[in-house]
């Protein structure tokens, strides 16, 4: 296919811009002083249709959800439903203007109130703040919460433990909050062993940050001695929320000994991904934390929906407003629409296309853990890099057949990684088909390694030059 | 269940294969105490239909009466015109229902629409690279300051009043992380923020100063060249943070040699959905490249030698640096900042600069209007301003909001809400939403609630 | 692939002594399991180091791997050209990808190193 010219590469001096107001002609310049004004405004000057055929082209160069399977592990893309988006450009929400007194924007508070009760239920927590705005905001959340919680108890405990198997967040989001990090080893199982866990406990352990399940897509089944291990130490308990897609009905963080979590809405909730967001990170606590939650919180007198300002100990804000609010008003839709048995359906048949997948695909690929797993779980094509083909190889051929690849190369304690959840919304079709994918790619290693070695060959480019781009670098036009 | 297409056939056909009778098998790993704890407390309301769900929604929706009325609201977030094309290319089902562009060969989309975004940020800015997105300005600034640090490894963070008090609090909370000292400097007589204090404050230890223009207060900071001047002497950095929509006309960031620039990009086609999602911009000088925060697109080559686009300078983030990352951020506001590479495309150097006039047309005829035809109220920053400002009254602002509230106008912000102290003054804003009409009801109704 | 005129660590960096100095790389192994180095984060000139610590850092497109060194001493060079060809480290990992140069403190730190035909019974196994 032929490249798209960016914007720039079309811009015309001479073209006019979109119709505005002509009304009031006031503006002096000679009122403002020209050391205050800008010299030149180097933007490109394009028509309204150049714009939209560009914009609608490029579109038509990337692979989303509805156009396919998008199995990317620890992503859970799900299907994201049309209403959502429909009642979340009502102009009753997307007119609001985040300091509009109380009385005026009590639709939006109700919001945010009945979306925390329910969260509150589904994780088993007891209070919710919405300001953080993705998975990584709400770890850094947290993480604070606990470290105010500790600096009060007089304590100076000072390190994160995070398993070997956890996302790069984690121990990013520590470092953030002023944490060492250190790692524990996942043991033959994939889990987090109790055994090895104590080891790690000391009086400067403040909290282990736990997926439950894992990303190994495996569920941390000694829980409740790790919980206790790690309480009797005087630490907390943190739970990413990134795979609670696998649990959910059956079994709350809250239940588990969890004392901070947070959520991905975008991935449990349904809440489109958006090519890298927004999503939405909310944090839960357990009450004796809910002093220190970010404020404001919305609460509810009886009459009237209200920002409540007073929490005595609160660690402050981690953004301004509230939160990426018509993610909140989606993700509310979302659970309204599922109700508690669709919720907890949905987990299961999640479950079920991931173990139908990973038993289709286990003699393909080697399963290093294969054991029962829930939402995701993760093959190595160990047999296939000894054949000198890598894992980024199988993921660029994945794309010739219309299907978004797996996540590769995470979690980092499996040899050429390929983590792989289908979620609930896709069909057992579906699912064959990709496993005859898979199969097919996996003969080509054998009979026609080139085909796999240069793909990908049916996509709008060719494989892209990685080095290039670092080396070269080039960020912007021009 | 409409979003799991499965047949109880074909359930039961992969149940047999995975050689178990009934979906709850599937979950034996987890101990029968949670699973117990979860049957008894993960209770919530049925599922209701689509058109429930709707006539529902629709009611809460009309609780937000404030939806109907004539606004001059500001501080942060805006309401500007967003043209029609927006909406349409972010539904595009293959923009918004994708992900983080971990395969850039279909993804080609996305990646080049935020090269173009990187790209006219720093055109709008006059910087030289500028990141894929952070969530929005509050924690942009706190990222910026933490970046600051690990370029020069000094601890004092100086921050000046006239930045609006959330990115402040967000600042303060983000620095009991890391522990940073956070020292703020206060505004003089004219709104701006006190060089004498600059002056003094500034030592060995300053890792930045942070300066918002126009400022919370709407003043623009006229001295900002030379106090950016006096943070490099200092060899201290400098950080500004701004409303894009001011640089339709205002003096770019580049140009006054800031090294960090942050800024919220709602006012560039976002809706203001009472508060997010919005766009935490963020830019910064080429030098400093490797300090950025957040994920940066590139142009390169495929195998074939045409233009491509990825993710690059990756071993700055998370998922490959890890503790050693830039930044935690994984999950950004990738279609705010499409939203705002098609705002930019289609207003352009014209538009844009357009739509600033407009806005500083408006808030100047409205405080003239309001000085011809008002005595009992005083302007109490007498400095250039852009489109907002603050406006005293001789009784609490609180009466005065209220009775033009039940005239149907939210008239701006009480200052109270941030300041307790500073119970008389309101802050207004103007956009080229607002019609002449509006400004002469907003002065006509002022001038009767005084009486 | 395993030169004998020096040693090697079990963390795959080579050092070579030259008189009082030793100058410090990696193997042809662990730039080969790198990948393409697109970036070298070289130490200051002048830092004491001790045996084990990082040295410098070096960045494949999805992957940043330390170097630690395999003496203590004092840096007293570091290779510039890496800079701006950091590709030196794939292409002449022995000679001109070299990272740096140190004043080594204790021989004896040399001497417990592997021999290049330790190292590559480690590699081959």
């Amino acid at each position: 296919m032929k490249e798209i010219p960016l914007i720039y590469e079309i811009s015309n001096e001479d073209r006019d811009t979109i119709s505005l107001p002509q009304d009031i002609e006031f503006f002096p310049q000679e009122e403002l002083p020209k050391e205050l004004l800008r010299k030149d405004l180097p933007l490109p000057q394009l028509s309204e249709v150049e714009v939209v055929r560009h914009f609608t082209n490029l579109s038509l160069r990337n692979f989303g959800i509805d156009l396919g399977f998008y199995p990317l592990g620890s992503c859970t893309m799900k299907y994201n439903p049309k209403i959502n988006e429909e009642l979340a450009h009502l102009p009753g929400f997307t007119k609001i203007h985040p300091y509009t007194p109380e009385d005026l924007s009590q639709g939006c508070l109700q919001i945010i109130y009945e979306l925390e009760k329910l969260l509150c239920n589904i994780t088993g927590m007891d209070r919710f703040t919405f300001q953080p705005s993705a998975g990584a905001h709400g770890e850094l959340t947290g993480l604070l919460i606990i470290k105010a919680y500790l600096k009060d108890k007089g304590e100076r405990r000072n390190t994160v433990l995070v398993p070997d198997s956890a996302h790069g967040t984690n121990p990013a989001s520590a470092v953030m909050a002023g944490f060492k990090t250190i790692e524990i080893p996942s043991d033959e199982r994939g889990l987090v062993n109790p055994n090895i866990l104590k080891k790690y406990m000391n009086k400067d352990i403040a909290v282990l940050m736990l997926t439950n399940p894992n990303t190994l897509g495996l569920f941390e089944r000694n829980i409740e001695e790790i919980s206790e291990i790690v309480h009797r130490e005087g630490a907390l308990l943190y739970y990413d929320g990134a795979n609670l897609n696998g649990i959910m009905g059956y079994a709350r963080p809250g239940d588990m000994g969890f004392d901070v979590v947070h959520i991905n809405l975008h991935k449990t909730f349904s809440t489109p991904h958006g090519g890298g967001g927004p999503g939405a990170g909310p944090v839960g606590v357990k009450e004796y934390l809910t002093h220190y939650l970010p404020k404001p919180l919305v609460d509810f007198d009886g009459e009237k929906y209200f920002l409540n300002y007073n929490i005595p100990k609160s660690i402050g804000r981690v953004r301004s407003f509230y939160g990426n609010f018509s993610v909140l008003l989606k993700a509310l839709i979302y659970i309204k629409l599922m109700g508690e048995e669709g919720l907890r359906k949905s987990t299961e048949i999640a479950v079920l296309n991931a173990n139908y997948l990973k038993e289709k695909l286990k003699d393909i690929f080697n399963l290093p853990y294969p054991s029962l797993c829930k939402h995701e779980f993760v093959l190595s094509g160990k047999k296939q890099k000894e054949k000198g083909v890598r894992v980024l190889d199988i993921a660029k051929r994945i794309l010739d057949f219309g299907i978004h690849a797996p996540t590769i190369s995470f979690p980092l304690i499996v040899e050429e990684a390929l983590m792989i959840e289908p979620t609930e919304t896709e069909t057992k079709y579906t699912l064959d088909n990709f496993v005859s994918v898979l199969e097919k790619i996996n003969r080509e290693i054998e009979e026609n390694v080139d085909i796999v070695k240069t793909a990908p060959h049916n996509t709008p480019i060719k494989r892209l030059d990685e080095v290039l781009a670092v080396k070269n670098l080039k960020v912007k036009w021009g | 269940m409409p979003y799991f297409p499965h047949t109880p056939k074909e359930i039961q056909e992969m149940l047999s294969f995975l050689n178990i009778e009934t979906l709850e098998e599937l979950f034996a790993d987890i101990p029968e105490s949670i699973r117990e704890k979860a049957r008894e407390n993960f209770k919530l309301p049925k599922a209701k239909s689509e058109i429930e769900i709707f006539r529902e929604l629709e009611e809460i929706s009309n609780k937000n009466k404030g939806k109907d009325f004539i606004s001059f609201l500001g501080g942060g977030a805006y309401n500007h015109y967003i043209p029609s094309v927006i909406k349409q290319i972010i539904s595009y089902p293959t923009f918004y229902t994708s992900y983080t562009p971990y395969q850039p060969e279909v993804s080609q989309g996305f990646l080049q629409a935020l090269f173009e975004y990187q790209s006219l940020i720093c055109d709008l800015t006059g910087m030289e690279v500028a990141n894929a997105s952070l969530y929005e300005a509050g924690s942009g600034v706190a990222e910026a300051s933490l970046m600051a640090y690990r370029i020069n490894g000094k601890k004092d963070i100086l921050i000046s009043q006239g930045v609006h008090p959330e990115y402040r609090e967000v600042l303060k909370t983000y620095l009991n992380g890391i522990e940073l000292n956070y020292k703020e400097i206060p505004l003089n007589e004219n709104g701006e923020t006190d060089l004498k204090v600059i002056q003094e404050y500034l030592s060995n230890e300053t890792s930045c100063l942070i300066i918002q223009n126009p400022n919370f207060f709407g003043v623009i900071e006229s001295k900002i060249e030379y106090i950016s001047e006096l943070v490099h002497k200092n060899n201290s950095l400098f950080i500004s943070i701004i409303y894009p929509i001011s640089l339709g006309i205002l003096k770019a960031p580049g140009e006054y040699n800031a090294d960090i620039v942050v800024g919220e990009g709602q006012c560039l086609g976002s809706p203001l959905n009472f508060g997010g999602p919005y766009l935490g911009i963020f830019a910064t000088k080429r030098e400093f490249i490797r300090q950025i925060p957040g994920r940066l697109i590139g142009e390169t080559r495929d195998m074939e030698g045409k233009r491509g686009f990825v993710s690059t300078l990756q071993t700055r983030e998370q998922h490959i640096r890890r503790a050693k990352a830039t930044s935690n951020i994984c999950s950004n506001e990738a279609l705010s900042a499409l939203a705002t590479a098609v705002y930019l495309s289609l207003l352009g150097r014209k538009g844009l600069k357009k739509v600033a006039e407009l806005c500083y047309d408006r808030a100047h005829y409205a405080r003239k209007k309001l000085l011809e035809n008002i005595e009992d109220l005083e302007f109490p920053y007498p400095s250039y301003f852009f489109n907002e400002f603050v406006v005293k009254f001789k009784k609490p602002a609180k009466v005065v909001y209220e009775a033009l509230k039940n005239k149907k106008i939210l008239a701006g912000i009480p200052l109270n809400r941030f300041f307790p102290e500073r119970d008389k003054e309101l802050l207004l804003a103007f956009t080229e939403m607002n019609t002449k009409e509006e400004i002469d009801y907003l002065v006509k109704t002022i001038r009767e609630v005084l009486k | 692939m395993y030169p004998e005129d020096r040693k090697y660590s079990k963390e795959h960096e080579w050092a070579k002594i030259e008189g009082k100095e030793a100058i410090i790389g990696i193997t042809y192994y662990a730039q080969k399991e790198l990948g393409d180095v697109v970036y070298v984060d070289l130490p200051e000139v002048g830092r004491e180091i001790k045996q084990g610590e990082v040295i410098a850092t070096l960045e494949s497109v999805k992957t940043a791997s330390e170097v630690y060194s395999p003496l203590s001493g004092k840096i007293t060079r570091v290779n510039e050209k890496l800079k701006e060809k950091p590709e030196l480290i794939n292409e002449d990992p022995y000679n001109n990808g070299w990272i740096a140069i140190l004043e080594f403190s204790d021989s004896k730190e040399y001497d417990n190193l592997l021999s290049s035909e330790d190292y590559k019974k480690l590699i081959e196994g």
